[in-house]
């Protein structure tokens, strides 16, 4: 069966180009770009170039990227070194709609002696930025708010955010791992101090991350070895994995405005098409500020899970915020903090597509989802009742 | 991904008994909206008082579509003192078994049929018995005990598993702790008790356990630590030798030294560190 895979904000498809250029690197020049030899200094320079790579993709300069494990590692270690080198402040801030790699070390920071900002979201998931403002004080040793969220697509206004906690001199961390290779993104112009991005969000293997940290921000590594990455972040480096995210990020320089153009217009007609066939769905999230490839679609009066599962039947690869795929028994917390119902919430399905979707692959979609939300209805108690 | 077997899918993707019996003999309702899965059963029965047709309707996942098409497959052709009989367990064990997050799908479905029952008989419905134990999905101690008690459920994720309590905010997790160790017959830990200290005596203590319990653990790496001042709930400490020097030992160090100081003197105190 034919995969048809529209969760490209789980993970991505390592692009061809990106495979091909690592696979040399795990078996014939294995060396140690730490090593004085020339085998292992050929591989320094392969590090080297795709550090320049990412930088040029973010409007960075090489030297203010710290390459590491994960957006989860960039997460932890910004927050971290944030703290660290403001021992006396004890208020942190974020927001409610966070993903867990922010949101559970909050959670956990203010249990050990942290005094915790959660800054809520309307209706269509936008910030509260009166709420944020009026709560930072002298003693904010940081603020952590994630460039796009990874639920609702929904995009922050990390501009003017940066522009005000700047004048405030507060550490401004943003958490950009939805963003990156789906929005231009120009750090020269953007006042962030620590910005954390994941190379298999944008078609770069698993297991390799990055962490911008402006030049003058004070920092403190969180994983104390080696001299690698100048010291910032010992270990040995995962040297296919970051010649991959390289080329990732040179790839995706060059995709961004096709992901704009064409990845948008597919969304676009999926989710108007999925609306016009199907009763009762809503868009959840402010369709005017959204990530280019990313719609979160409520069915109202079905589960999440069931719909999955029968469109997994046709090889269709989406995701839920129903509590039921989860793991847990509520709904997902991004959808509760946005207050979309209950009635709405089981039964919220997200799309996210990549530069390989096809418009086959779309209207294969729109073809199939229709009847499956017609048959779980049927199997409703509530539905005939709504009606 | 879950685990469901060739059953569960079977009758998720092909569930019987689907729709609604008008006049029907017994009708039983259970969930909502609001809690993800909700079940409708519906049974006629037959001159022999035998269940003739049963048919559902239900909004959740594909296993509780599953144990609701199961449980009206099981309950066909028996009399209502049988169907009595079946117990969550039988529905799962029809399926080929679920996975264990998913156990309230079968108790669902065991908690219809009951209802359906109380519903042919005329029987008042019974009344919330017992009190509200998780606010959060509206389950009661009578039964959060009686899963325990039939499921042997032996921890709080086992609880939720089954009846859902302690799955939302898990501000009750402790009372679901009592309930389960009181339906096992454990000993239930006493409480500690809240001495409130004075200030001579936090002091005294917070001394007493930095010399006993933290400075061994820190001399043996080469580290030490000195009590500058007590300020309410603010210790202030400073840290010599490897501590000092080493910047990411600083949040392990703090929070191994709050952590002690707060199971070993008050849970409120927070440590900070003085500069040299």
């Amino acid at each position: 069966m034919k995969v048809i895979y529209v969760d490209n904000n789980a993970t991505t498809q390592v692009a061809p180009e990106v495979l091909e250029e690592m696979l040399p690197y795990f078996n014939e020049f294995y060396g140690n770009p730490s090593s004085m030899h020339t085998f292992g200094g050929m591989v320094e320079h392969k590090i080297v170039e795709a550090r320049e790579r990412l930088a040029g993709l973010l409007g960075a300069s090489p030297e203010e990227i710290i390459i590491n494990s994960c957006g989860t590692e960039s997460d932890s270690t910004a927050i971290r070194a944030a703290i660290l080198s403001n021992p006396d402040k004890k208020h942190i801030l974020t927001s409610r709609v966070e993903h867990p790699a922010v949101k559970n070390l909050f959670e956990y920071l203010s249990k050990n002696g942290y005094r915790v900002t959660f800054v809520p979201v309307d209706r269509k998931g936008r910030l509260d930025l009166d709420y944020l403002y009026k709560n930072l004080s002298e003693d904010t040793a940081i603020v952590s708010i994630m460039w796009a969220n990874n639920e609702s697509g929904v995009i922050f206004p990390i501009e003017e955010i940066g522009g005000v906690l700047k004048e405030k001199e507060i550490v401004f961390h943003t958490d950009a791992v939805q963003a990156v290779g789906k929005i231009p993104i120009d750090l020269k112009n953007v006042d962030v101090d620590m910005f954390s991005l994941s190379g298999h969000k944008f078609h770069g293997p698993k297991g390799v991350g990055a962490l911008y940290v402006r030049k003058g921000t004070k920092y403190s590594p969180f994983l104390i070895g080696g001299h690698q990455e100048k010291g910032r972040r010992g270990g040995t480096e995962n040297v296919a994995s970051i010649i991959g995210l390289g080329k990732a990020s040179e790839l995706a320089a060059a995709n961004l405005s096709d992901e704009s153009i064409r990845v948008k217009r597919l969304r676009d007609k999926l989710e108007t098409e999925l609306l016009n066939r199907i009763p009762n769905s809503i868009v959840n999230g402010d369709i005017e500020n959204r990530l280019p490839n990313t719609t979160s679609i409520a069915f109202e009066y079905v589960e999440g899970e069931a719909i999955l599962l029968m469109m997994d039947e046709y090889g269709i690869c989406a995701s839920s915020g129903s509590a039921c795929t989860s793991g847990s028994l509520e709904p997902s917390h991004v959808l509760r903090a946005m207050g979309v119902p209950f009635t709405a919430a089981h039964g919220s399905i997200r799309f996210s597509l990549s530069i390989y979707n096809t418009e086959e692959e779309i209207d294969f979609i729109i073809e199939k989802l229709p009847p499956i939300i017609e048959r779980l209805r049927e199997l409703s108690p509530f539905w005939k009742k709504a009606q | 991904m879950w685990e469901y077997t060739k059953t569960v899918k079977d009758h998720f993707l092909n569930p019987r008994n689907v729709g609604v019996i008008e006049n029907a003999d017994g009708v039983g309702e259970v969930g909502s909206l609001a809690c993800g899965d909700a079940l409708t059963l519906y049974f006629k029965l037959d001159e022999n008082k035998q269940i003739k047709d049963a048919k559902f309707q239900t909004f959740g996942c594909a296993s509780a579509i599953a144990s609701s098409s199961a449980l009206t497959e099981m309950i066909k052709g028996l009399t209502l003192e049988e169907a009595e009989k079946i117990t969550n367990d039988k529905i799962a064990e029809f399926l080929g078994g679920l996975p264990k997050q998913k156990m309230h799908c079968s108790v669902l479905g065991r908690d219809a049929l009951e209802k359906a029952i109380t519903n042919y008989r005329g029987e008042a419905e019974k009344k919330v018995e017992g009190k509200i134990v998780c606010e959060c999905f509206g389950v009661t101690d009578l039964e959060i005990k009686r899963a325990v008690t039939e499921n042997s459920l032996n921890s709080i994720e086992d609880v939720t598993n089954y009846v859902k309590a302690g799955g939302g905010c898990e501000s009750c997790h402790e009372n679901i702790q009592e309930i389960i160790d009181s339906t096992l017959g454990r000993e239930i830990k006493a409480k500690k008790k809240v001495i409130r200290l004075t200030n001579i005596q936090k002091i005294k203590l917070i001394e007493e356990t930095l010399e006993r319990e933290i400075k061994p653990a820190l001399k043996k790496d080469g580290g030490n630590i000195e009590l500058v001042d007590v300020d309410g709930n603010n210790v202030l400490v400073k840290l010599h030798g490897t501590c000092a020097t080493c910047s990411a030992s600083q949040i392990t160090l703090k929070h191994y030294v709050e952590s002690k100081l707060r199971e070993l003197v008050a849970p409120e105190l927070l440590v900070e560190e003085v500069q040299q």
